[in-house]
């Protein structure tokens, strides 16, 4: 049996009762039904099989094609993907702006797709901040409050800890419209925070910030998380904002989720092309499989340029297989240097040479049909070691490469 | 010495620049003269006229004679009787009083039914936001007498709206609609809906769906969204929409005289009957005057009361 997961408003210090929105709204056992079979209660946010298609006939356009995910309790989740790709859909399925044309999404273990966004404890962090115009910054944070029924005492007490904890103290009694973009987006915050969802939605709050304050809100951003405990469901397009922050990442692309796992797993051991390709830079090379051992594939990538690799997927002898390199894992040296026989290696020729501050990056050339892209740190003072026509050798340690599905 | 004289040539270059033509103050005012004949034309020396008449005595055959009397005024309030006693008169002060609180029942009434439609109409796509504002206005083509004439063919004994009532035994006998306050009020309505809806449309049209969602996810109801968001960001066009109404309800004088059959007086019809079949000029451009004052008085509390709430924005 689930206690009603609506109650979100407990209690900060002891002693204190507080109104819900569970007291307004029917109870769990009388609602859509407690626990569904095989719905994990102890997972934030599990979302089953769900479709969202907008408009009818022809018209259709699918923008979720049966997704699933569970999104653990404290976690950053994020939803990386170009835009189209459905996250957006996803998060407002969550927050109840959209309903699902299939599927179910259970809120620890609760099944809340049938609720309005009104009786759902969780809350939307808005692009465009979305602060209500006419209220001051307290009555904006207040506002979540004050609809759950909280006192005017406990509400002027809640909006002063929000506000201490985003550090705007000293703007409670100021206009939202007075506020700079920076500004507006921790009062947002807040407004969301207020409440004490029991998982924050952030659809691109970073976007329109400048660059600058980006970065600096990342950091506030994971600490923020961190402090309060609470599960965020953060959406963005920015691979370098979703690495930096999440615990776990779900990239999509097309309506469907392609790949879910930490930053470290999503960026190092992409499992399709579209996931390699989207978060940093990758050379793709093809190779012919020559021969297995286990579940350990020796591939060919060009003459002399031969490397071991996970199979992934029904592969046989003589198959082509894609596999993918990051250029900053391949080393770049005089091609008169010493070879190390642990690492594959190959001479190059250099296509051409682009200089970008903290490293240079070089198109080479191994052979007529196989270039690669290959970044160097700039270690000395002064632009590029090779310049385009240099011969040189480039190495790459066992392992630096990963074998695709496709 | 050099310093004075410098100041005198300075002085003088001014004096020369901007004499005639040459002055951009000049050239500005030029520029203005075809808005002030206008005004003056079309607004300020009809005012004028008004008051002077309202200060006049009447000539029986209608127009007034040159000579200065306030009786007009004494009028509004007192019986004069032939030997000159005042007698205190409520008639015109009932009549004042019925047309404020049908211009207010008209204010309210167009609030009521134009809040939804406004509302409505701005939650529509762009294009089927314009066909519905075409729709909204598109009665302004037909002649307002016509349109009135209308409702009396709806609202008389037998009419359009009792026939049925009466045919399917929804009523026993005949409702007496005509000739009711109520029926001035719906004429009013009518007429003046769409100004109310229009302003409230403009505030609504401007307002963020985003706003609404965020009231929403943050545990509005419906009712609490409309009533805490919605309702106060339209504020400035129901305030806008208010006096398009209210102040023509106050003046109106077609409903009342084909609703209201003439029976049930209002300032408007007031005014008309004292140019017309009573022939009394300076009466009537006294009520008008009168009229005129108290909307003014009106507006002016309002717009102190806009000016008191926005200083308390400021400094809140």
């Amino acid at each position: 049996m689930i206690t009603s997961g609506l109650n979100l408003t407990e209690p900060t210090t002891s002693g204190r009762s507080q109104t819900s929105v569970a007291d307004r709204t029917p109870t769990t056992s009388d609602a859509s039904g407690g626990t569904a079979p095989g719905v994990d209660a102890s997972s934030a946010l599990d979302i089953q099989n769900v479709v969202k298609v907008f408009g009818k006939g022809e018209t259709a356009v699918t923008a979720l094609d049966n997704v699933s995910a569970v999104v653990k309790p404290n976690e950053f989740f994020t939803l990386l993907g170009p835009s189209g790709c459905g996250k957006t859909t996803l998060l407002r399925l969550v927050a109840g702006f959209e309903h699902a044309t299939a599927g179910a999404i259970y809120l620890f273990g609760e099944e809340i797709e049938t609720r309005p966004p009104h009786q759902r404890p969780v809350n939307t962090v808005f692009q465009h901040y979305a602060l209500f115009p006419h209220m001051s910054v307290a009555e904006n944070i207040g506002f979540g409050l004050k609809m759950l029924g909280w006192s005017a005492a406990q509400i002027d007490e809640r909006v002063a800890e929000t506000l201490a904890l985003v550090k705007m103290e000293e703007y409670a009694k100021r206009r939202t419209t007075q506020l700079s973009g920076g500004q507006q987006q921790r009062i947002a915050l807040a407004r969301a925070l207020a409440p004490k969802p029991k998982v924050l939605l952030l659809d691109e709050p970073l976007s329109a910030l400048d660059l600058k304050l980006r970065q600096s809100m990342r950091e506030e951003l994971k600490n923020l998380q961190r402090e309060t405990g609470i599960t965020f469901i953060f959406v963005t397009h920015d691979q370098e904002e979703a690495l930096t922050m999440s615990d776990r990442i779900a990239v999509m692309s097309a309506g469907l989720i392609q790949q879910v796992g930490s930053p470290l797993e999503i960026y190092e051991r992409p499992t399709n092309r579209f996931v390699a390709d989207f978060i940093g830079d990758t050379n793709f090379l093809t190779s012919t499989i020559e021969s297995i051992s286990g579940d350990t594939a020796n591939c060919r990538i060009a003459d002399g340029i031969v490397c071991d690799n996970q199979l992934v997927g029904d592969r046989s002898v003589g198959d082509s297989v894609t596999l993918v390199l990051r250029p900053e894992k391949i080393k770049i040296s005089d091609s008169a240097s010493a070879t190390d026989s642990s690492m594959a290696s190959a001479t190059a020729e250099v296509l051409h040479s682009t200089y970008l501050g903290t490293d240079t990056t070089y198109h080479v050339r191994i052979e007529p049909d196989v270039t690669l892209v290959v970044r160097d740190q700039n270690l000395a003072s002064g632009s590029g070691r090779f310049s385009a026509g240099d011969r040189v050798r480039i190495t790459f340690a066992e392992g630096s490469t990963r074998m695709l599905v496709d | 010495m050099t310093h004075a004289a410098a100041n005198q040539s300075t002085a003088a270059a001014n004096s020369t620049r901007l004499t005639g033509l040459n002055n951009p103050r000049v050239r500005r005012m030029l520029a203005l003269w075809p808005a002030l004949i206008t005004i003056g034309i079309f607004m300020i020396v009809p005012m004028f006229i008004l008051l002077v008449f309202s200060f006049l005595e009447a000539d029986p055959y209608g127009g007034v004679e040159p000579v200065f009397s306030t009786e007009a005024y004494v009028q509004t309030l007192y019986e004069i009787d032939f030997d000159d006693t005042l007698t205190f008169n409520p008639v015109y002060l009932n009549i004042l009083g019925r047309s404020v609180g049908l211009a207010l029942v008209a204010t309210i009434g167009c609030i009521v039914l134009g809040l939804p439609v406004a509302y409505f109409v701005s939650r529509q796509s762009p294009r089927n936001q314009n066909l519905l504002l075409f729709m909204i206005t598109l009665p302004f083509w037909t002649n307002l007498l016509i349109r009135t004439y209308a409702w009396i063919l709806i609202l008389s004994k037998n009419g359009v709206l009792e026939q049925p009532l009466l045919a399917l035994g929804v009523i026993g006998e005949s409702l007496e609609m005509m000739y009711t306050n109520g029926a001035i009020a719906v004429g009013l309505i009518y007429t003046y809906l769409p100004l109310m809806v229009l302003p409230i449309y403009a505030s609504l049209e401007k307002l963020d769906f985003r706003l609404i969602e965020a009231a929403h996810d943050l545990y509005a109801s419906r009712l609490q969204v409309m009533r805490r968001v919605v309702l106060p960001l339209a504020t400035p066009g129901i305030i806008a929409g208010c006096i398009l109404v209210f102040v023509p309800s106050l003046g109106a004088f077609i409903a009342p005289d084909l609703l209201g059959g003439g029976k049930k007086l209002m300032l408007g019809s007031l005014i008309q009957l004292q140019f017309a079949s009573s022939r009394n000029w300076p009466f009537g451009s006294a009520i008008a005057i009168c009229l005129l004052a108290l909307v003014m008085i009106a507006l002016m509390i309002q717009a102190r009361a806009v000016a008191k709430r926005s200083a308390m924005e400021q400094a809140g």
